[in-house]
C-alpha cells in the first residue's frame, strides 16, 4: 500500500481550484446570452465534460490496442479507468444537455442524431461494465474488454461528427466549425464567453487526469488484493 | 416593437450545476470508499500471509 504521492495531492488541490474558477467564469464572468438567458451557462460544463468523456473513450480504445499487442495487464487497468471516468463525465454531458433543451427546445429529450448517438455511446460503456463482470478469467476478460472498447471507441468520433454530417436532420447547435442553419439555440460566442469556454476545457482536462490517476491506483490495489487472495487460497 | 426580453431560465442553470457537482461528488466518494475498503482487505490479506509461515 503506497501512500498518495505528493504530486497527486497537488493535482487534487489544483483540480478543485480549477473547477471552482471554471464555475466562477461560467456563472459570473461570462455575459448572459440575451435570447436563452442563464440556462446558456450550462454550455461551458456541457462541452467540458463532453470533451473529456469522448477523450477517455478514445484513450480506452488505444489502451485496448496496446493490450492486444503486448498482453500487458497494465493496459487493461488503464482501459477500465478511462471508461469509468469518461462514463461519469459523459453522463453529466447528457444530463446538462437535457436540462438546457427543456426551455430552449421545449422538451427534455428528442431523438435528434446527436442525442441519439450520445445516448448509444453512454449505453455501450454501461454495458461494458456489466459484460466484464460476467467473465471470471482475467486474461479472457482483458481480451474481451480490449476488443469491446476498440469497437466502442468508434462511437466517439461518430457522436462528435453526427451534427456535422447530418446537418439537415439535426437541431443541435454546432459550436466548433460551420454553424447549422437548422439549429435551435445557436449563439455567437463573445470574447468573454470564449475565455470561460476554453478555461472549462482546460479545467476538465486536469480533473480528468486527476480522476484517472486515482482510478489507476485503485485498479493497482485491486490487482494486488487478487494476487494475495490467490496466494492465500494455495 | 423589436425589443425582446431575456427569459428567466436561471432555475435550469442552477439545476444543471447542482447536478454536475452532485455527480462529481458521488464519484469522488465512491473512489474514496472503494479505496478505504481495498486498504482494509489488503491489510487483512497481508496479516494472513504473515501468519502462514508461523503455523508451519
Amino acid at each position: 500500500m503506497q501512500p498518495r504521492p505528493i504530486a497527486l495531492k497537488i493535482l487534487d488541490v489544483v483540480s478543485i481550484i480549477l473547477l471552482a474558477v471554471s464555475a466562477y467564469l461560467a456563472l459570473v464572468f461570462a455575459p448572459t446570452e440575451l435570447v436563452m438567458g442563464d440556462v446558456q451557462r450550462v454550455f461551458y460544463f456541457h462541452i467540458g465534460t463532453a470533451w473529456v468523456g469522448l477523450l477517455g473513450f478514445v484513450l480506452a480504445a488505444i489502451a485496448g490496442i496496446a493490450y492486444l499487442a503486448t498482453k500487458n495487464m497494465m493496459w487493461d487497468r488503464f482501459e477500465v479507468a478511462a471508461v469509468e471516468v469518461s462514463t461519469v463525465f459523459f453522463f453529466i454531458t447528457i444530463a446538462l444537455g437535457s436540462i438546457w433543451a427543456r426551455p430552449i427546445w421545449g422538451t427534455w429529450w428528442t431523438w435528434d442524431p446527436r442525442l441519439t448517438t450520445a445516448a448509444i455511446t453512454e449505453l455501450i460503456y454501461v454495458a461494458y461494465f456489466m459484460l466484464r463482470q460476467g467473465i471470471e478469467e482475467p486474461e479472457k476478460r482483458a481480451r474481451f474488454g480490449a476488443v469491446y472498447t476498440l469497437l466502442g471507441g468508434l462511437s466517439a468520433p461518430i457522436t462528435f461528427m453526427s451534427i456535422r454530417l447530418a446537418q439537415s436532420r439535426t437541431i443541435h447547435p454546432v459550436v466548433i466549425g460551420v454553424q447549422n442553419a437548422e439549429a435551435k439555440g445557436d449563439f455567437g460566442m463573445t470574447p468573454d464567453m470564449r475565455v470561460a469556454f476554453f478555461f472549462a476545457l482546460f479545467a476538465f482536462t486536469v480533473v480528468f487526469i486527476d480522476f484517472m490517476w486515482h482510478r489507476l491506483r485503485l485498479a493497482n490495489m485491486q490487482e494486488k488484493a487478487e494476487q494475495l487472495k490467490l496466494k492465500a487460497s494455495m | 416593437m423589436f425589443l425582446q426580453t431575456t427569459p428567466d431560465t436561471s432555475g435550469y442553470m442552477i439545476a444543471g450545476y447542482v447536478l454536475s457537482f452532485l455527480v462529481i461528488g458521488i464519484y469522488v466518494a465512491s473512489i474514496y470508499i472503494r479505496n478505504r475498503n481495498l486498504k482494509q482487505d489488503l491489510e487483512t490479506l497481508q496479516s494472513l500471509q504473515a501468519e502462514k509461515p508461523k503455523k508451519k
